[in-house]
């Protein structure tokens, strides 16, 4: 098998020296994104940490990015790819051109701020790839709670943790019966890549790919662990990489024993105050989770 | 010469804009715009206009639409009124702070609360500081042409800034005129086609549209450079009409219209369908009663016409400010941005009459009494109560 380091382009779309925090998974995304999409493509950005690195001049990726506000990132993909639908049409852009499309949104500005718009674009099936980079919470002004912050987490706006759970957003989104919709973790590359090509392969329509994405900053753990992170909400079953394709589920990574998901709470500092009632009812939606994810 | 036909202000206005030729065209719902949104539809539908009809899930999203397919080379276009202007507030800022010539026809609606579908000018009135062009027109075939030259006007270099195309919901947007629906040829010949070099989504050209710029760098400049923009417009404004008048016979004007101002001791002042009004009463007061007035009916809001204006009423003794709208705590929207052209002139006495809000008819006789009164002002030393709400019940 080859390494995703020998299958990926040498070519880096997205260049060093940006200001994401160490240990911001952000950055991986970000190349594997632009090296799996390619120069081809343009960029529908949100009010997320990923406009930092993206778009502050004299910063920038080497594709063509818009940002226009908090909320409407998906509709920029419908305006891009109608625009690009009626400019092929008239000639002005060659008709066999593939340009890929695609909006990177954090979890508030996709599922709370542009809940509207990205409803809008997925059931109109506008063409584009749609990323939810979902760090679980509002990290770009300093770790608000969102409606992705799962239960019991400890964030700036709910500093004794956010009682309610942590809305299932790629759930809704596969409601919409669009053409595809993936879970992807920052620990798993070769997974992460290849839905993303998948999703770059398919016919037009909206695709939609839910990053998870372990903030240290936020999540209060050390910066070096990452991907340990990322892994543990895996191997722990809290997080399932799992793919609707054209409405059939597939569960891509089923742990042979699920680790207790304490490991996952343990290391880090946003979940420090919970009790052992907390994490058994955790480990308990876990489990049914699993028992309704058999098949 | 066009073919002519009955034609609603709304429909006159969705036919200036497949003349256009747009592209892109995300519209949502609300009245009294309603019928443009489905016109542009049934035009596209039908294939008589080669465009993407985009049905967005809200205002918000229909000018982010507009703006990421602009930005993407694609002439776009849209309409709203009122609540949904509003709704888009956000946007509003970044169109005109990213260049981007969109074009939109805002049908004016009375904001709620109370809710109503009449009109009230707040609502486009509300939006002048957004960096967008403002024009108001009086009638289905003003609202028609001035779509076709609104492209002309936002998409020239000097220029790169949205146009909004404002008539009143109803009265304009609703009831039926005779109009020339412009040749197609000729519109083509008059408009080029949309061919973008300073903001474009090109991969064989990346670029970052709407960058965030950090601490002390080139914020300012930015906006100085849009009121650069809006100051160019002015005289390309002019030359549109000029060009438009030339391909086409009619004449608007450009940034305003007068009639009758040649030593007109009092002046009429106002936008919209009151204009048509204020007209037939300067006419009669002057050809019947050789009463010494005239109309200004000022089309542009932004750029706002302030050397012109305070030119033209150099002489004038009254100036009567007659509008649909108000600011709350302040006066008519019009009447304050006159003052200030005219600020520190020793110029005209200024009134204002905050009248017809949510649709309350303006009759004929309700500015012919207006203008009576104010010429009996004129040889006064100061005006009492310049700001007057007209025939408000119960006072
Ligand atoms: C309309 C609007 N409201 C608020 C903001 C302020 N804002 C900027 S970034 C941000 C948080 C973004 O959080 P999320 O979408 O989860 O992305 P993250 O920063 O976590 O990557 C907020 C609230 C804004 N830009 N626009």
């Amino acid at each position: 098998m080859r390494t995703l380091a020998e299958t990926l382009p040498k070519e880096e779309l997205f260049h060093s020296g940006h200001p994401l925090c160490p240990g911001c998974p952000g950055g991986m995304m970000l190349r594997w994104i632009t090296k799996t999409l390619g120069k081809n493509s343009i960029c529908s950005m949100a009010a997320t940490c990923m406009a930092l690195p993206a778009m502050v001049y004299p910063h920038s990726l080497e594709i063509p990015c818009l940002y226009i506000a908090m909320a409407p990132s998906p509709a920029g993909i419908t305006g891009v790819s109608a625009a690009i639908k009626i400019l092929k049409r008239k000639g002005r852009i060659p008709a066999d051109r593939k340009i890929s499309v695609f909006a990177l949104a954090g979890d508030g500005s996709a599922g709370d701020i542009g809940m509207a718009s990205l409803s809008g674009a997925a059931e109109r099936n506008d063409d584009g790839i749609f990323f939810c980079f979902d760090n679980e919470a509002y990290m770009n002004t300093g770790i608000q709670r969102s409606s992705s912050t799962p239960r019991f987490s400890w964030t700036t706006s709910t500093i004794k943790g956010k009682p309610e759970k942590k809305k299932d957003l790629p759930r809704i989104m596969a409601a919409h019966d669009i053409p595809y919709v993936a879970t992807v973790s920052v620990a798993y590359p070769d997974d992460f890549v290849r839905k993303l090509e998948k999703a770059r392969d398919m016919e037009p329509g909206f695709k939609y790919l839910h990053v998870h994405s372990p903030c240290p900053t936020g999540w209060r753990f050390p910066e070096s662990k990452t991907i340990e992170i990322a892994r543990l909400a895996v191997e722990t079953g809290l997080w399932i990489l799992y793919e609707v394709d054209h409405g059939s589920l597939k569960v891509n990574f089923r742990p042979e024993k699920r680790r207790p998901i304490e490991d996952y709470l343990r290391p880090q500092g946003r979940f420090r105050e919970l009790s052992q009632k907390d994490i058994q009812s955790i480990q308990d939606r876990i489990d049914n989770r699993w028992r309704d994810m058999r098949n | 010469m066009g073919t002519h036909k009955m034609l609603t202000g709304n429909y006159a206005a969705a036919y200036g804009a497949k003349l256009a030729r747009v592209e892109v065209t995300p519209v949502y719902p609300i009245t009294p715009q309603t019928h443009i949104m489905e016109k542009m539809a049934e035009f596209i539908e039908n294939g008589e206009l080669d465009a993407e009809f985009v049905s967005v899930e809200s205002e918000h999203s229909a000018l982010a639409v507009a703006i990421a397919a602009q930005a993407t080379g694609a002439r776009s276009f849209t309409a709203t009124s009122a609540q949904g202007l509003l709704y888009m507030h956000e946007n509003l800022f970044v169109a005109s702070g990213l260049r981007l010539p969109i074009v939109m026809v805002l049908v004016n609606r009375a904001l709620g609360a109370p809710n109503s579908i009449y009109p009230d000018l707040s609502d486009s009135l509300d939006q002048r500081d957004t960096g967008w062009i403002q024009v108001y027109v009086e009638n289905a075939q003003e609202a028609h042409d001035m779509v076709v030259q609104a492209y002309r006007i936002a998409e020239d270099k000097r220029v790169l800034l949205p146009m909004a195309i404002c008539f009143e919901g109803i009265i304009i947007s609703h009831y039926m005129e005779p109009v020339e629906i412009l040749d197609q040829e000729k519109v083509d010949n008059f408009l080029m086609p949309y061919l973008p070099e300073h903001v474009i989504l090109d991969p064989d050209r990346p670029m970052s549209v709407g960058q965030i710029v950090m601490d002390d760098s080139y914020y300012m400049e930015y906006r100085y450079q849009q009121q650069e923009a809006m100051d160019r417009a002015k005289e390309v404004i002019q030359e549109v009409d000029e060009a438009f008048g030339q391909s086409f016979g009619r004449y608007y004007g450009g940034l305003l219209s007068t009639e009758m101002m040649e030593d007109a001791e009092v002046a009429l002042l106002t936008l919209g369908s009151l204009a048509s009004t204020a007209r037939a009463v300067v006419n009669h007061l002057r050809n019947e009663d050789g009463i010494s007035i005239g109309l200004v009916k000022l089309r542009m809001v932004r750029p706002f016409p302030d050397q012109e204006l305070s030119e033209l009423l150099s002489d004038t003794k009254v100036v009567v400010v007659l509008e649909r709208d108000v600011s709350i705590g302040a006066g008519g929207i019009v009447y304050t941005e006159l003052c200030r052209s005219l600020n520190g002139r020793n110029g005209p006495h200024l009134i204002n009459y905050i009248l017809g809000l949510g649709g309350r008819d303006v009759t004929f006789e309700d500015i012919k009494d207006i203008a009576l009164l104010s010429c009996s002002e004129r040889h006064t030393t100061t005006i009492d109560n310049p700001i007057r709400w007209y025939q408000v019940r119960g006072l």
